[in-house]
């Protein structure tokens, strides 16, 4: 999807009035379109081009990538570096901030960094505790909730203010968002949470991993009942399993995440495991498109990101559009000078 | 104590209504508080704020307290130290994911803030810690805040 008014295809494109931020993410959603983002997996690298093979995989099938902050407590490439990485090329990323390792002083600065070069989405995010990790030993900082993170971005967006009030020269041009759970306890209090989240400053969610349509299907039921869906753009998270091993294990050591004992069954009645999963990914994101209130998929293929493509198609989630990426249209010189 | 801690939620409106004549007391007692000195009774009066609510809640003394709009279940006791809890690791159980044998505090704050009669302040969005006051009196600081909000509230009436 290529929008007419973009100077350079992919780089900052004009925020148009009741838009937050000059990013293609915001737009696809308030187009009404049926966005679908990714998460990226950042390496354990010091090589830029290990960010670059990993994005390009996505190419043509998502509207923008997550760019993790140490996710699952583990050390991999800052959410900052990848980002600047994935932004000079003209990808739209949405990075994503943890206060499990930074303070208020470090967030505020990585935000403001962000939008500097050119990130147009940020994820707020309370993080996973560090016993998840592989540094169980290291300090957990928590010293904002994603709550007061959300509040912050909005406050330095809109007010153009640090936490401490003072101004800043520029604010950073920000799409606001923050993460879900509908299927952990308790199950009531969840909705509340979201509505807390949007009264926070969140203008988009993307929710945990969902295996089990049937949980979701009654939280969005709560959502459409508060009327929150037309408050906040609402991102389900999806995923392929590896197999009913993997699919174990992530359930035991994985914080937060949902799986049916039915979709373990089925993975281990598989010939194929691996082709199973992508299959019941595919399915999920089918069945999820129907239910209302529902505005995209984010599909997090943990070590299985060459399946993203292919799960995409299959679903036939983008009505054959094709999410702009830098490798589809060349930039001529003239036009890169002008921006 | 973790058992007196679960016990405290259970009873989040009782103790909410001993806590609201307690406050009222308080109040009462600002002139005197006021003449004593703040300064001066910080310390006594935080010892003694740190052995009950210690006792009851394990309070933390964060000096801002949250209980009233946390079903009774203090949020310091969250690994996380969320004042905007629960997170998305709850286990299946209700429990913690840093803490597997120990019930989420937010999951029990939840619970408790049904039984109070303003439990619905739980939906409000809670300012982040002010690590400043950490130590100090809670009690005091609500007193010294109510205090001068009703005296700048009859300033500006007079005005």
């Amino acid at each position: 999807m290529k929008f007419e008014d973009e100077p350079v295809p992919g780089f900052q494109l004009p925020i148009l009035p009741g838009h937050s931020s000059p990013g293609r993410l915001e737009r696809v959603l308030r187009a009404g379109r049926f966005a679908v983002t990714a998460e990226i997996a950042p390496p354990d690298s010091a090589d830029p081009d290990d960010v670059y093979l990993r994005a390009r995989i996505f190419d043509g099938y998502v509207d923008a990538i997550n760019a993790t902050d140490g996710s699952g407590a583990h050390c991999h490439m800052s959410s900052v570096g990848v980002c600047s990485l994935l932004t000079r090329e003209g990808y739209a990323t949405i990075m994503q901030v943890s206060c499990r390792d930074k303070n208020r002083i470090a967030m505020q600065g990585d935000i403001l960094g962000g939008a500097a070069m050119g990130v147009a989405n940020v994820l707020c995010l309370t993080g996973d505790g560090v016993q998840a990790g592989d540094h169980p030993e290291a300090k957990p900082v928590f010293d904002y909730d994603c709550m007061s993170l959300l509040e912050n971005v909005r406050m330095m967006r809109d007010q153009g203010q640090f936490r401490s009030g003072r101004k800043l020269t520029a604010t950073p041009k920000l799409f606001a968002g923050a993460a879900a759970n509908p299927f952990v306890p308790p199950a009531d209090f969840r909705v509340e949470r979201l509505a807390k989240k949007i009264a926070a400053g969140a203008q988009f969610v993307q929710t945990q991993y969902c295996f089990d349509i049937e949980m979701l299907r009654a939280f969005m039921e709560q959502v459409r009942e508060r009327g929150l869906h037309e408050k906040v753009f609402i991102l389900v998270g999806v995923g392929p399993l590896a197999s009913a091993n993997a699919a174990r294990w992530i359930r035991a050591h994985v914080p937060g995440v949902h799986i049916p004992d039915e979709i373990i069954d089925r993975l281990a009645g598989a010939q194929k495991p691996k082709l199973e999963g992508r299959k019941i990914c595919v399915e999920m994101i089918q069945q999820i498109r129907e239910i209302e209130g529902v505005h995209g998929v984010h599909v997090m293929a943990f070590r299985q990101e060459e399946a993203v493509a292919e799960i995409i198609d299959a679903s036939g989630v983008l009505d054959g559009r094709i999410p702009w990426h830098p490798h589809r249209d060349t930039v001529t010189e003239e036009q890169r000078a002008v921006s | 104590m973790y058992a007196v801690r679960r016990w405290a939620v259970r009873h989040a409106r009782g103790l909410e209504m001993f806590y609201a004549g307690f406050e009222r007391v308080l109040l009462f007692l600002e002139p005197v508080i006021r003449r004593i000195g703040y300064k001066r009774l910080e310390r006594p009066v935080a010892w003694v704020e740190k052995k009950t609510k210690g006792f009851l809640f394990d309070c933390k003394m964060c000096g801002q307290c949250a209980l009233s709009r946390t079903g009774m279940s203090c949020p310091m006791n969250c690994p996380k130290q969320l004042r905007n809890g629960p997170c998305g690791g709850v286990r299946p159980n209700g429990n913690c994911e840093v803490k597997p044998d120990m019930k989420c505090v937010w999951v029990e704050a939840a619970e408790g803030a049904k039984r109070m009669k303003a439990g619905s302040t739980i939906q409000i969005v809670d300012e982040p810690v002010d690590r400043r006051l950490e130590g100090s009196s809670s009690w005091l600081r609500v007193v010294w805040l109510k205090t001068e909000d009703k005296r700048k509230a009859e300033q500006e009436d007079a005005a």
